[in-house]
């Protein structure tokens, strides 16, 4: 029996769920994870990643000390170096010299619209915070993004429109209160495997039904009273569908209509050809099906939506979100315990990253960086002279890339993300990364993207830092070290002041706060302009985390949104038409191809291939219908090919009913098989979310010898 | 509004809410009764009966984790009979098992002035560390059969149904179903079962390869190594 010397209370660096964690600790080595039974997020429950995945804090291939590479990088000659030998170690003070200096020379020379910054989702509000303002404050560039433009940037563009308010209405909790809840776009048991804990306690213990609505047979299927199994990016004719038979039916919410939205005139027009019959005829799915699904979501007393990237990862992503929104407008479920519109979000920090201003439209609280009282506020507390700051919108994360030329994009700092595994068709991203002049990485590993880098800052994960997590119901919660830092690696709010003082002085600036001496301070001069943080402080969270908005420090946090009104005053329903994925199946690739996430792996593959749990899960597999699979002649664990017009694969199959016929999966976390290279780039308009879901490929079976690990090979029941 | 009982534990009158047990009702007037299978995360099954307590006019003693508190009750928390079936459950569970790791047991058995060589002939109950997933091993030879991890994979949490009880009588296991190992089974690797084990039967890999020896360090080089696993 090991003793702990002590067990550290924190939040989990996973997904969105915000789990509770105690890290018990014996020379500090973290050999144990429980949590508490009383969390309220997560009742004493984790999943396998939780519980077990956070041993890459300790992977020999953890990056610990700061490295430059050998050979000086160029524009257009740009390499990937994953072994160490081609870099040298290198002391903090001369890689930040070295980045300070690169950075300020090609911000001379090329200005402000040369400049841009991936921020974080899996680092804390403190770190991004803190990055957004180095880029925006010293050089007055909004180009500033993170990979919430490529999970929810959709919801959270229709949300913003139709509600004014982009982040989950209702606490996960509540799904316990639901009578009818909607799930749609998302495998909730592998991507947020404790609020799918709660909807099956909803549907087992307090008679909630269940109504899925997803291309794959997902395991929430089997407690589930419905499933539509509609075709990858049809979502806005069977929501609308189903709207339509709401009205046809009369089952709206006339006096919820009539007081909370406005431009429902214009809507109901809108609704006429949205006919159950015909989107029976794109979507596959009955329409007697869609009726009586509209049905029990509209006579629910309380009813909720749920939904995840099947909804925004589309080039109609924005519209599919609007879709939902409208639903919930015409039945009046939202503003009241158990009902609302719930994205759930993806990364631990993601709704946190955001809410920080990590995206090139917003400062910290969503305010717009084009609205001039908004500049002034931020200006005053950077200690920034009038009209300092840039009114420009940025540019977003796959923007970025794709500027990345002469005239364009230059210099490239990334903290914690791994675009060259999360942006779709990687070979396009390849060859746009290695236009660049300069590129900083801030990380863990040397992982696709910070092979690229020409200076590599180690960085601390979750387990050697302090400050704070939002998740996705808007719960901000602490993060607490739980020993000191391996190596010379330094918590990323640390770097980063570090680095914006040299930079500050080589610029001669003014000098905006650099010298905070905890995160706290960071958080609260944040709160200090953003009212939804204003009644934040450690003391408040120490046990329990605030569901912001907190706008007053005796705020008791705020569980339920849009009681009395919306945002942006009445919800505004939007009116919709239909618009195929842009590239649909044809003869010549007779698949749809959608893509997504595994229980046991994490995004790129960061943390989790580089943990006990790439153990449980070790190879790609791309699931295919038993119908489809014996057309091909592919039996299961066969090696195929896939190959779209982008890009090709070699991986597994799974033959398995829980993809549908004509419909193919494959999860994105393995490098070696890496489905974004297949996946088209094609943008939302309105969101630039590229289209992940859905792609048109063709299978070929191939060799053994052709997979890139022949001798590794998925051997579990569930799957 | 609740409504309300009157009854009498160890000679104090009480009033509690309908539809609590026995041992809701004393823990909050501060009367330590002990648990062992008892877990507030899961469904009281009432298993290894050191919760026991003597109830007036019954003819056995009642486990209190799952007996209501009724009107008019006469309760006894720790007579002489209660004390001497909790020594007696201890004595047996000692005699059989391992309980090195239940600290709170081994507290207990202090406690009641249990002694662990009263049944010096008992079989023990002895079996290999079962290590077959790269997560937690299983010890059953620590097992006392308190059910909270088959609750948990079960529809206390987890509703994914991975283990049960296998074998009958003394033979009883807890296992999977045909006693395939645990990654072909259903099981997501979640650990709720490890989270409540009590007796350290279940236990994370990590915190026994420490224990066994090993380093850090070698055991982080442990993941590195991709182990070859063959499909069927």
């Amino acid at each position: 029996m090991i003793k702990a010397d002590r067990v550290v209370t924190s939040t989990c660096p996973y997904c969105g769920v915000g789990c509770a964690l105690q890290l018990h600790v014996k020379d500090d080595y973290i050999f144990k994870v429980t949590t508490p039974f009383d969390s309220p997020v997560n009742h004493g429950n984790l999943c396998v990643k939780g519980r077990f995945g956070y041993d890459y804090v300790y992977h020999p291939k953890r990056v610990t000390t700061p490295l430059i590479r050998r050979t000086p990088q160029k524009a257009g000659e740009r390499t990937q170096a994953f072994d160490l030998s081609e870099w040298r170690e290198a002391t903090w003070d001369e890689a930040l010299e070295y980045a300070a200096d690169r950075l300020v020379e090609i911000y001379k020379r090329d200005g402000s619209d040369a400049m841009a910054v991936y921020c974080c989702a899996k680092a804390t509000n403190e770190d991004n915070y803190l990055l957004q303002k180095m880029y925006r404050s010293l050089f007055r560039t909004n180009n500033v993004d993170h990979c919430t433009r490529l999970c929810h940037a959709g919801s959270v563009v229709a949300l913003q429109q139709a509600v004014g308010s982009s982040a989950m209405s209702n606490t996960a909790s509540q799904v316990v209160l639901n009578d009818v809840f909607i799930v749609t776009g998302s495998n909730t048991s592998e991507n947020h495997p404790i609020i799918a804990l709660q909807m099956k306690e909803a549907v087992m213990k307090h008679n909630a039904k269940m109504i899925v609505i997803d291309p794959r047979r997902i395991d929430l299927v089997n407690m589930a009273e419905m499933w539509l199994p509609l075709k990858p990016g049809t979502n806005v004719p069977v929501f609308s569908s189903m709207a339509h038979v709401i009205v046809k039916e009369n089952l709206i919410d006339q006096e919820f209509i009539a007081n909370r939205t406005e431009g429902y005139q214009e809507f109901l027009e809108s609704l006429e050809k949205f006919t159950p019959e015909y989107a029976e005829e794109i979507s596959g799915v009955p329409a007697e099906d869609i009726r009586k699904a509209a049905r029990l979501y509209a006579n629910a007393k309380n009813a909720a939506i749920y939904w995840g990237m099947g909804i925004s990862q589309l080039s109609h992503g924005t519209a599919s979100a609007l879709a939902l929104i409208n639903l919930a407008f015409l039945t009046g479920h939202i503003g009241r315990e158990g009902t609302g519109l719930n994205p759930l979000r993806g990364q631990n920090n993601v709704q946190g990253a955001s809410d920080m201003g990590s995206m090139p439209f917003h400062y910290p609280g969503y305010m717009r960086v084009d609205n001039p009282d908004n500049r002034a506020k931020w200006e005053k507390t950077w200690n920034i002279e009038e009209g300092g700051l840039s009114l420009k919108l940025g540019l977003t994360t796959t923007e970025i890339l794709s500027n990345a030329h002469e005239g364009g994009i230059r210099a490239l700092y990334i903290m914690g993300e791994n675009p060259m595994m999360s942006e779709p068709n990687l070979n396009v991203t390849r060859h746009h990364i290695e236009q660049l002049e300069f590129l900083v990485a801030q990380d863990i590993f040397i992982n696709e993207s910070a092979a690229y880098a020409d200076v590599f800052l180690p960085a601390t994960p979750f387990a050697e830092k302090d400050g704070t997590f939002s998740n996705t119901d808007r719960r901000v919660q602490r993060v607490r070290a739980a020993h000191p830092p391996r190596g010379q690696a330094r918590p990323d709010w640390k770097i980063i002041c570090d680095l914006a003082l040299r930079i500050e002085s080589r610029l001669g600036r003014p000098t905006a706060k650099w010298n905070y001496s905890n995160p706290e301070e960071v958080l609260r001069e944040m709160g200090g302009v953003n009212p939804d943080y204003a009644g934040i402080t450690y003391d408040r969270i120490d046990k329990v985390g605030l569901i912001y908005p907190v706008p007053s420090m005796e705020h008791p946090g705020t569980p339920t949104l849009f009681t009395e009104t919306f945002p942006r005053g009445r919800g505004k329903f939007h009116p919709l038409s239909y618009v195929p994925v842009r590239e649909e199946a044809d003869d010549e690739y007779p698949f749809i191809l959608t893509t997504g996430r595994l229980l046991e792996h994490w995004h790129g593959g960061s943390m989790t291939r580089n943990s006990v749990l790439n153990e449980a899960y070790p190879e790609a597999r791309v699931e295919i219908h038993p119908a489809d699979a014996e057309i091909h002649g592919i039996r299961n664990s066969d090696p195929v090919k896939v190959q779209s017009r982008r890009g090709e694969i070699v991986l597994r199959a799974t033959v398995t009913e829980k993809t549908t016929v004509g419909v193919v999966f494959i999860p994105w976390h393995f490098a070696e098989s890496a489905a974004n290279i297949l996946t088209n780039d094609e943008l939302d308009p309105q969101a630039k979310i590229p289209e992940f879901k859905a792609c048109a490929v063709q299978i070929f079976p191939a060799r053994e010898s052709d997979l890139p690990n022949p001798e590794i090979q998925l051997n579990r029941g569930r799957y | 509004m609740t409504e309300t009982i009157n009854l009498t534990i160890d000679g104090q009158e009480v009033t509690a809410e309908q539809g609590k047990t026995l041992l809701e009702v004393a823990r909050e007037i501060g009367k330590d009764i002990p648990t062992i299978c008892f877990h507030e995360a899961t469904t009281a099954n009432a298993l290894c009966r050191i919760c026991v307590v003597e109830v007036e006019g019954q003819r056995v003693l009642q486990p209190s984790c799952v007996v209501k508190a009724a009107a008019g009750m006469k309760v006894q928390t720790r007579s002489e009979r209660v004390v001497r079936a909790r020594r007696t459950i201890l004595e047996m569970l000692a005699s059989t098992m391992d309980l090195s790791e239940s600290l709170e047991i081994q507290k207990m058995m202090y406690d009641y002035g249990a002694s662990t060589s009263r049944f010096p002939d008992a079989e023990r109950r002895e079996s290999q560390v079962i290590d077959d997933n790269p997560m937690y091993v299983r010890d059953y030879s620590k097992c006392l059969l308190c059910w909270r991890c088959v609750q948990v994979c079960a529809d206390d949490a987890q509703y994914t149904f991975a283990i049960n009880f296998t074998g009958r009588g003394f033979e009883t296991q807890i296992g999977t179903f045909f006693d395939i190992s645990i990654p072909e089974t259903s099981c997501v690797l979640c650990g709720q079962c490890v989270g409540v084990c009590p007796t350290g039967a279940l236990k994370p890999k990590r915190e026994f390869l420490l224990e066994q020896g090993m380093s850090p360090q070698e055991i982080s080089v442990l993941n590195t190594g991709r182990k070859r696993r063959k499909a069927k």
